[in-house]
């Protein structure tokens, strides 16, 4: 079996980056997908608010999912759905099962991995205390409750402000239970502000700010208490205690990419995004495979993911007619520098950027009056102004061509910093 | 109906005694008060088929240990449990610890221990590179092994079930009267039991359970241990188990690969922490952690899977208990069970049942010992066998657990076999969906979906784990309160 | 008095304020003009859209997410609830689909989010 571009993920991701690389020439394009049904985690997200970005129109995760699953009709792009892929190897051979077929063998001329992410778990940052039931991942209790049609719990505590707990949080309400709060570690919530907004504040919801759950106990093999306690940095401060009866809690405690076949394909993996090191074309370290969305790197918005999953749709089938994966410029480095926690790409060629270069990164800290500055060793290059920064907010930078030209192949670095007043 | 044996307590031990004895033509019954076997101590420990250098000579621990190692090979081959001899190392940072070593070693000799050797720092760090540059030397014993010991107990559990055993779940024994010469069993619910002989395997109640007729001859004690089990690209650190030198609370913090490929680290040790508490709390876990460093400094406990704590056996004898109570000739304790309890489980279990044969219980060998089905693991089949199985069940194509690679066909084989799991981690337990990184977060739903169709349930009534430990709480649907606006 | 209203109209979130006494013209921290029309409306009479899911029969799943067309008075969400919950759909739905016509009078219907 052969497809020219094989794109393992039928999410957002995979469905704009297969659409876009069958738009720019690819041949034969197969979309796998594990789940049954393509649009993955958008399928649970009923909420409002895909797609300001790139239709312009607020949806919800099934509408945004459709706009990209209808267009794909037509296109000749194959989709095999329940099909799980069990191995990828340097030399491009995707391994996958599902129970129509049995056991494929695909040959690919290109990859693009949109595998996502998945939720960091209660053992992910060791949460002491009993092993009572009761106890979800925010996502896993979404889908109990907008796939299944299943309730999770009566009197529930939120773990994470992320905007999956606070999204959960009056999902929760809105079907009858009693929300005791919202617990985050940070001084800050990870969520947009118009969650905080609309989820809790509309709901009277507490949030707790710089506390974070301590111990567990259950009764009779359920949870029933929960234990929170005000932290110093994260450092629990004894004395502190506000004990929750609850008999849920949930986890919003951070997304990691996917990327354990991306490992097993031999591909370079950037410790600090836990996703593929990339170039600004979204290639990996292996010629001809890609990487989009959250098995990349974790986005807060699906636009954003859109946007780069065109950008590799378009550079897998570029790579498929010309069937070269050489440097045409300098390549630059891109290391994060003060206060960045990372940066996608973390490479890029000057010789296949347009007038610009697009860099993703994150700050460590909220800024309230920030310069982004690019440097090369102690020269600033170039420098930009933003009001506010906050950790949860992915940031865009455009780098014009001419500053990625005067860096002259040195290696860059990307900081954000107080400015001076 | 009379049984001529009741087990109580399914652990490694009671699994282990019913498997020896369903080969005779005896009528025997399997005790458990959790809704599963092997729930307690033997779910929640090193993994480890000790080589048999630790026990005193002249303890029954000695005397069990190195011949249970060898006979556990066997049963997990014939059993087809993962099980692999992989060797261990107990590692001296020091004269006083080489001292320890060599004290080991002499232990082990008279006790039956095969190959055991005195190495090197460097010889040590040949073999496994990231131990700390601080080590001067270890025993390396290579009889010892990892094993899954939750799988060992069940597949043990499921040829005696299979061999004509009867396993009574969820039997909280309250009462042992005598009448008419045999023993009445009541459990929490008020069903009774009645058999010639008890074999007390209860695990750290098995005091309780003695004291019941009135033997008080021994306290059972617990101590909690807690445990970190990390991601399988830490699982690659070590290909043997790593010991610290063993200390007056046991063998100390290990560093060993596990049986499915993970990083274990741990236990501390908490005694008197209570027989129900495998509550984990944040100064033990710091404690393991800080401890594993004097080993190795290469593990990145980022990488966490599982936190666990389990609850040893701490005897006040401070050694097995094996034998017939002075209370009533009828009833045999085998309490006690502390490491190497797991790894002593198969000669005990054949020593004990020599001593229920010469005591009366008949004694006449079965015709046909079944063996019971080798479960399909599909992940570790090859390609040719993978499109075969697919072919003869297609369920086998559709992988559920995607951590762990776990197919739908492993689920339904786990729920139509010897002993119905009818919680999710009863599937975890016997398949693996819901063992790895995402912890069942993925997999969940489906899984409990699976369990749903297969056993004709509501959803809402499939628990995690123990009795009371319910998923769900009802349909959605059913509006909320509009006061909190 | 002053008024702090967080934005919700799109992720950036803008933190406008303006003065009760004469909010049309202290409107101020908006980004866009649909900043400004919130606002005003967030003080005298709050909207917000619903999402939830509906019970389907013969579909893929048991539930169909559905959304409101349209804003609704704050004060209704658990009412419009209410009326979700009622209602049981059989399938096939089309997104877009209405599901209830303009729900308890609001001149809003509740719709379908995809096809099942």
């Amino acid at each position: 079996m052969y497809y020219d571009l094989v794109v393992i993920g039928g999410g957002p991701a995979g469905l704009a980056a297969a659409e876009e690389a069958k738009k720019n020439g690819a041949g034969s394009v197969l979309i796998i997908e594990r789940n049954e049904e393509l649009g993955g985690i958008l399928n649970q997200c009923i909420h409002s608010g895909f797609g300001i970005h790139v239709f312009g129109e607020q949806l919800t995760g099934p509408e945004y999912a459709k706009r990209f699953i209808d267009r794909l009709s037509g296109t000749g792009i194959e989709v095999k759905t329940d099909t799980m892929v069990i191995g990828i190897s340097p030399d491009k051979t995707v391994t996958a099962v599902n129970s129509a077929e049995g056991y494929l063998e695909i040959k690919a001329g290109a990859i693009i991995l949109a595998m996502g992410c998945r939720e960091r778990t209660r053992s992910s940052i060791a949460i002491p205390g009993e092993r009572p039931s009761g106890i979800f991942t925010a996502g896993t209790a979404q889908k109990y409750i907008n796939v299944e049609g299943y309730m999770v719990g009566k009197r529930v505590l939120i773990l994470g402000s992320g905007d999956i707990g606070l999204i959960m949080a009056r999902r929760l309400t809105l079907e009858g239970a009693k929300v005791l709060g919202v617990v985050e570690i940070m001084p800050y919530s990870n969520g947009l502000k118009r969650n905080i907004a609309q989820c809790l504040e509309d709901y009277g919801i507490p949030l707790y700010l710089s506390h974070t759950v301590t111990d567990i106990k259950g009764e009779n093999g359920r949870l029933s208490r929960v234990t929170v306690s005000k932290v110093n940095g994260f450092e629990p401060i004894p004395g502190t205690e506000i004990e929750f009866e609850a008999d849920t809690l949930l986890l919003s405690v951070g997304l990691v990419p996917e990327n354990e076949l991306s490992r097993s394909a031999g591909i370079e993996i950037d410790s600090r995004t836990n996703g593929a090191t990339v170039n600004e074309e979204m290639m990996t370290s292996v010629p001809g495979i890609f990487a989009c969305g959250n098995v990349l790197h974790v986005h807060d918005l699906v636009d954003f993911v859109t946007e780069e999953a065109q950008k590799a749709g378009k550079a897998a089938a570029e790579y498929l007619r010309e069937n070269k994966d050489g440097v045409s410029g300098e390549t630059i480095e891109i290391r994060n520098g003060a206060n960045v926690g990372y940066t996608v790409p973390q490479k890029i060629d000057t010789g296949k950027i347009g007038k610009f270069a697009e860099v993703f990164f994150r700050v460590r800290s909220v800024l309230n009056n920030a310069e982004i500055s690019v440097k090369a060793g102690e020269e600033i290059l170039f420098s930009k102004k933003r009001e506010q920064m906050l950790p949860a907010e992915m940031e865009k930078l455009i780098i014009p061509k001419k500053v990625l030209d005067a860096a002259n192949g040195r290696t860059i670095t990307v900081s954000a910093e107080e400015a001076e007043k | 109906m009379t049984y001529d044996v009741a087990i109580i307590g399914a652990g490694a031990i009671g699994c282990a005694v019913a498997r020896e004895l369903s080969r005779y033509d005896c009528k025997t019954v399997l005790i458990e008060k959790e809704n599963d076997v092997a729930m307690g101590t033997t779910c929640a420990n090193s993994a480890i088929i000790h080589a048999g250098y630790d026990p005193k000579p002249g303890t029954l621990m000695a005397k069990y240990n190195a011949e249970g190692n060898r006979m556990a090979g066997e049963i997990c081959e014939e059993l087809d449990v993962p099980f692999r001899r992989c060797g261990s190392f107990v590692l001296a940072f020091d004269e006083n610890d080489m001292k320890t070593v060599r004290e080991l070693f002499e232990n082990g000799t008279a006790n039956g221990v095969p190959g055991m050797e005195i190495l090197s720092g460097d010889e040590v760090r040949k073999m496994e590179p990231h131990v700390s540059e601080e080590c001067v030397g270890a025993l390396f014993a290579p009889s010892a092994g990892i094993i899954n010991p939750w799988g060992f107990a069940l597949a043990m559990a499921e040829q005696a079930v299979l061999n004509g055993v009867e396993l009574r779940l969820s039997f909280a024994v309250s009462k042992i009267e005598k009448e008419g010469g045999n023993f009445v069993i009541t459990g929490k619910n008020g069903e009774k039991i009645a058999a010639k002989f008890i074999v007390n395997a209860a695990g750290v109640y098995s005091d309780d359970i003695a004291n019941l007729i009135g033997d008080r001859s021994f306290t059972q004690n617990s101590s909690k241990g807690q445990y970190y089990i990390l991601d399988k690209n830490q699982g690659e650190l070590f290909d043997h188990v790593m010991f610290q030198c063993p200390g007056p609370l046991g063998k100390g913090i290990l560093v060993s690969p596990t049986i499915h490929g993970n990083l274990m680290v741990g236990p501390d040790a908490n005694p008197g922490s209570g027989k129900d508490n495998t509550a984990t709390d944040r100064k033990g876990l710091d404690h393991v952690i800080a401890a594993s460093r004097k080993t190795t400094t290469a593990v990145n406990f980022r990488e966490c899977v599982r936190n666990f704590a389990g609850v040893r056996s701490e005897p006040s004898t401070h050694d097995f208990i094996i034998g017939f109570s002075g209370a009533d000739d009828h009833f045999m304790n085998v309490a006690g069970i502390k490491s190497p309890g797991l790894s002593s489980s198969p000669a005990i279990a054949a020593d004990v049942v020599k001593m229920l044969l010469e005591a009366g219980v008949p004694s006449g060998k079965k015709e046909n010992f079944l063996r019971g089905r080798k479960p399909l693991r599909f992940k570790e089949l090859s390609p040719e066998e993978k499109k075969a199985a697919i072919a003869e069940n297609p369920a086998y194509g559709h992988v559920i657990c995607r951590c762990e690679t776990i197919t739908e066909g492993e689920i339904i084989d786990a729920l139509h076999g010897v002993i119905v799991p009818k919680t999710l981690d009863g599937i975890k337990r016997r398949c693996g969906a819901g063992m790895g990184r995402c912890q069942g977060g993925m997999c969940g739903p489906k899984v409990l979906g699976i369990i749903a169709r297969e056993l004709k349930i509501p959803p809402e009534e499939i628990l995690q784990n123990r009795d009371g430990s319910f998923i769900l709480t009802g349909k959605t649907g059913k509006g909320g309160d509009a006061d909190v606006l | 008095m002053i008024k702090n209203i967080t934005c919700i109209c799109c992720p950036k979130g803008c933190l406008i304020t303006l003065d009760t006494e004469n909010p049309e013209a202290t409107i101020k921290g908006n980004a866009c003009a649909q900043g400004f029309d919130y606002a005003l409306g967030e003080l005298l009479h709050p909207m917000r859209t619903v999402s939830s899911t509906a019970k389907i029969t013969g579909a893929i799943h048991p539930r169909i997410p559905v959304r409101t067309s349209g804003n609704i008075p704050k004060e209704m969400i658990f009412d419009v609830m209410a009326e979700i919950n009622k209602i049981s759909v059989e399938s096939p739905v089309k997104c877009g689909d209405v599901l209830i016509e303009n729900v308890l009078s609001t001149g809003v219907d509740i719709i379908a989010c995809r096809d099942m």
